[in-house]
């Protein structure tokens, strides 16, 4: 592929050339909010065949991070790519799953129809969804445990209920890359442990996992690699090196209590 | 011209100078009750209300057309299209809280149906033989010309004593506004607050039926209030700035409204309203459009400025075209991406600033959240120097920053 | 023999019909992305629009008339946007402060200028004239198949119906985008559904058959069609599909009900004048909605169920 003329280095290098492999290359990302900035020149790559926890304190801009590298926040400066290629190449590798308080759950439709939703590039343009992109849909459902509501309508489910279904959506997507935002946010613990157990398998095939954490006290037990963000890159790489108390006091501050840190450090 | 700046000054007559006045006075509590009902987020809510007007007014007029003869008496119409207005709030609020639609659409719902009823009633009154044609038509699209006296008396007086209320209850609206629940602690009735602020709302639209007319009264509540977002983020402020573009709108729409047959009023005040509004998003110092632009601008130098030295100081690559533009043109970087003696100084001083804004935000995340421009920009343009030289006590003489220094 | 109701009542009601329906389809959508104001705004910037138009050629033609119209309300929307992102401030009020305007500029136009001679009025364009849209050659039902009869039906019919045509070819060609964009637009952003370019589609498909269905029935209507029969069919369905079924269902039933009540409801009770058709037909939708939002079986919505 040629390389793009925006993405050369100073010294003739390509972003892409640097990270050929990378599911989500990030070099120089600012995003603001008006004159805020909520994030300042991140670097960060992600291993191939990670299972990546994004953590820090509330408005260190998690969320932030994941919607301006896939493009739904602009960008002040900075570049991405995804697999080696521009975002806008390489999306249908991707499937994202959004916080679930972001979309109104009296819409109009049933478990399955959010479920085929993640099959919008197959269905094709013009075509409507057939027999075989539904049974395709309910064996996502059944990965979830959700197949006995497929057509609920999704306004009578539970908050953990509902987080199933966004998966079961991003499972029909048939990705590489798995972008979840908050994931584990208000659900109850049995949804938890499924959604866990499918990320865990997903990850097994050799597929990364990008999620957005808030959860310390999980966080070695469920992820291989860390990100730790305040406005900037604290530190990224191995969970076992990089989620140290230190990195932690210097991403958190005064808001996290030490005890909670020895905690995490000892557990 | 001469005429213009007689009814200008209130020298063209009695009549045309307590119209004006009248007219003056509900723009200014127009202004100032759409601040709130804007700072609560239902600025569209008047657009229910003015609408519903219509049916009451029609039904007022053919009662008192059928009673006396004539349906025209002001202060009838006005209770008759006060009940209508307060019976459509009544079922927006209903459709809002009792069923699954959202506020947009139960306001769409009401003001089209409440109108669509009023429409039907007036082509009852065409029929009548009672009802002359001119009976209703200029609440409408307002008209002030051959107002009577009384009538301009009844809204200016109705126009100033609902200001009135308003000045009162400016302490318990701009608490709701700014945070209803937070009001509540407080110990403040958020619904009977609410309920005083819909009322007021509805009164000045029922006032200003016969100037602005129906369709038109909703820009007298809304416009203002939206310029005056522009110049201050200060509720307080906020209501003053829009009750004055209100007044001087509503002003300068009835005098040059008298001028001529043709002008009608309500259209007048709300170009005008507009006019003075396009002023403010152009040309407010704080939030205008051309001070945003070149604001904006600025920043997203600043951005790739401080990115790209920082990059330089860490020998990392630097992939953003526009950063490397930036860095070229401040002489920090030659032509083939080499750091030049200058670029590497200032590279140097930006990544001391940089351990300097870590630290301070670990010890004060609060404050150093709180700061504009956070770790943009210098943070000794933030924080006096003593504090500065504390946080450089604190980073160490011995630690790495110093040591790129030229 | 002439029968009336093929030449006086027929077309008023197709008219009204095709009206009805083609905005109480896109209508669906902007009830489910809370922009039914949308449709108020826009119904209201027609009016600057047709003055203009008839100001630049000096006829009520209905080309030029339409396309002033649909220009008009792309100035609008495009305003609207601009001042929402520049002022940082809430759609509604940046609708608010648009539309207003340009209906005060329509207003000052028009009686600036000189339309005696012409049918061009503030009254007319709220309310529209669906009574006076007769057909004259239609004297009895054998008129359908004469074409001379044909050719001299209003050509308000024909327009409406190729703009009904079309919000059903744009609803079905955009389906999924229209309703992946409406549910969850950061999603449909990163599976490239163009949830940006697919409002900004729906928007001019809304314009298009409010400046249409203005032109024969008046704006009010127009707006209660955008609303109304969308927001009852919602108290019915849990599903999108059967719900604009629902929608298209009461808008016939609000035209034909409003046309035959305004019609002939005042002789019914001893009254010999007719009252506005256009005003009827929205009580109607209305009595409709009230109906819906008091025994509709989905009325509630799903989460207050569950709180």
């Amino acid at each position: 592929m040629k390389p793009m003329p925006e993405l050369v280095a100073q010294d003739g290098r390509t972003l892409a050339a640097d990270h050929p492999e990378s599911p989500l290359a990030i070099a120089g990302m600012t995003v603001s909010y008006g004159d805020k900035p909520v994030l300042f020149s991140v670097d960060f790559v992600t291993p191939p065949g990670a299972m990546l926890a994004v953590i820090g304190p509330n408005g260190a801009g998690k969320s932030t991070l994941i919607k301006a590298a896939l493009g739904i926040v602009p960008r002040v400066s900075g570049k991405v790519t995804v697999f080696g290629a521009p975002w806008r190449d390489a999306r249908h590798r991707i499937a994202y799953v959004p916080q679930r308080a972001s979309v109104d759950w009296d819409f109009p439709a049933t478990v399955l129809d959010v479920v085929l939703m993640g099959q919008y590039r197959e269905i094709g343009f013009l075509r409507f969804a057939g027999a075989r992109h539904r049974s395709r849909a309910m064996e996502c459902l059944e990965r979830v445990g959700m197949q006995g509501f497929a057509h609920r309508q999704i306004g009578q489910l539970s908050g953990g209920q509902q987080q199933r279904v966004f998966l079961a959506r991003a499972l029909a997507q048939q990705a590489d890359l798995y972008v979840m935002d908050e994931p584990f946010a208000g659900v109850d613990a049995a949804t938890e442990r499924a959604i866990i157990a499918v990320l865990k398998d997903l990850n097994a095939q050799g597929k990364t996992i990008i999620c957005v954490h808030h959860d310390l006290a999980t966080v070695q037990d469920y992820f291989s690699h860390v990100l730790i963000l305040n406005l900037r890159k604290i530190a990224d790489g191995p969970v076992s090196a990089t989620f140290t108390p230190e990195n932690l006091q210097s991403a958190y501050g005064g808001r996290l209590a030490v005890a909670q840190i020895d905690r995490i450090a000892v557990g | 011209m001469n005429g213009f700046l007689q009814a200008l000054l209130l020298q063209a007559g009695y009549n045309t100078a307590l119209v004006t006045v009248g007219a003056a006075i509900l723009g200014a509590s127009a202004g100032a009750i759409g601040s709130f009902v804007l700072l609560r987020k239902r600025a569209l809510v008047s657009d229910a209300i003015s609408h519903a007007t219509l049916p009451g007014l029609a039904l007022a007029f053919i009662i008192m057309a059928g009673l006396s003869g004539d349906g025209r008496w002001l202060p009838g119409l006005m209770i008759g299209a006060g009940i209508s207005a307060g019976l459509g709030l009544l079922v927006v609020d209903w459709l809002t809280a009792r069923t699954r639609l959202a506020e947009d659409a139960a306001i769409g719902a009401v003001l089209s149906v409440f109108f669509g009823a009023g429409v039907v009633l007036m082509t009852v009154i065409q029929t009548l033989q009672t009802g002359r044609q001119a009976g209703l038509s200029g609440y409408l699209l307002g008209s002030t010309a051959g107002m009577l006296r009384s009538e301009a008396q009844i809204i200016a007086i109705a126009a100033a004593v609902t200001g009135l209320a308003i000045f009162l209850l400016r302490r318990p609206f701009t608490l709701v506004c700014f945070d209803a629940e937070y009001a509540a602690v407080r110990g403040i009735n958020v619904r009977a607050t609410d309920l005083a602020m819909m009322g007021l709302l509805m009164a000045v639209t029922v006032i200003g039926l016969k100037v602005a007319g129906l369709v038109l009264i909703v820009a007298l509540t809304i416009i203002p209030p939206v310029a005056a977002r522009f110049w201050t983020d200060r509720p307080g402020r906020m209501v003053v700035i829009a009750a004055m573009i209100g007044a001087v709108a509503a002003w300068l729409g009835a005098v040059v409204s008298s001028l001529d047959r043709g002008l009608p009023t309500g259209s007048l005040i709300v170009l005008f309203s507009f006019a003075l509004f396009v002023v403010s998003m152009l040309l407010s110092p704080r939030r205008g459009l051309l001070a945003g632009i070149a604001h904006r601008l600025r920043f997203q130098g600043l951005v790739h400025e401080r990115q790209g030295l920082i990059a330089l100081a860490r020998a990392e690559p630097i992939y953003d075209s526009q950063t490397l533009r930036r860095l070229k043109a401040r002489g920090w970087i030659r032509p083939d991406g080499v750091a030049t003696l200058k670029g590497r100084a200032a590279a140097a001083a930006a990544q001391r600033d940089e351990a300097r804004w870590s630290l301070y935000r670990n010890l004060h995340p609060e404050a150093a959240a709180g700061s504009p421009s956070q770790g943009i920009r210098p943070l000794a343009e933030v924080l006096p120097p003593d504090l500065i030289a504390d946080l450089d006590r604190r980073l160490g003489a011995g630690s790495d920053f110093h040591e790129v220094r030229i | 023999m002439t029968n009336t109701f093929v030449q006086l009542s027929l077309t008023p009601i197709l008219i009204g019909v095709l009206a009805c329906c083609a905005c109480a389809l896109p209508g669906n959508f902007l009830v489910l992305r809370r922009q039914s104001l949308i449709g108020d705004a826009i119904s209201h910037v027609a009016l600057p629009g047709i003055v203009v138009a008839f100001l630049l050629t000096g006829t009520l033609a209905a080309g030029p008339m339409l396309i002033g119209a649909a220009g008009a309300a792309i100035v609008a929307v495009g305003l609207i946007e601009l001042i929402r992102r520049l002022g940082n401030i809430e759609p509604g009020a940046a609708m608010g402060v648009v539309f207003t305007t340009l209906f005060a500029a329509g207003v000052l136009l028009l009686e600036q200028s000189d339309t005696s001679k012409v049918h061009l009025d503030v009254e007319h364009a709220l309310y529209g004239n669906l009574e006076s849209l007769i057909w004259l050659r239609g004297t009895s039902w054998a008129a359908l198949t004469d074409p001379v009869a044909l050719a001299a039906l209003p050509p308000q019919l024909g327009r409406l119906a190729l703009v009904l045509l079309a919000m059903v070819a744009f609803t079905v060609v955009f389906w999924k985008e229209l309703v992946i964009g409406t549910f969850d637009a950061g999603f449909a952003a990163s599976i490239g559904a163009r949830p940006g370019p697919t409002g900004f589609g729906l928007v001019v498909m809304v314009a298009v058959a409010a400046v249409a269905a203005f032109d024969a029935v008046g704006s009010i209507i127009v707006i209660a069609m955008f609303i109304c029969p969308p927001a009852s069919a919602r108290m019915m369905t849990d599903r999108i599909g059967p719900q604009i079924g629902w929608s298209l269902g009461f808008a016939t039933l609000a035209a034909v009900l409003g046309y035959v009540l305004a019609g002939y409801g005042p002789l019914w009770l001893g009254g010999r004048n007719s009252v506005s058709a256009a005003g009827m037909i929205a009580t109607v939708s209305g009595v409709v909605l009230g109906l819906a939002a008091l025994w509709g079986p989905r009325r509630r919505g799903a989460h207050r169920l569950a709180a």
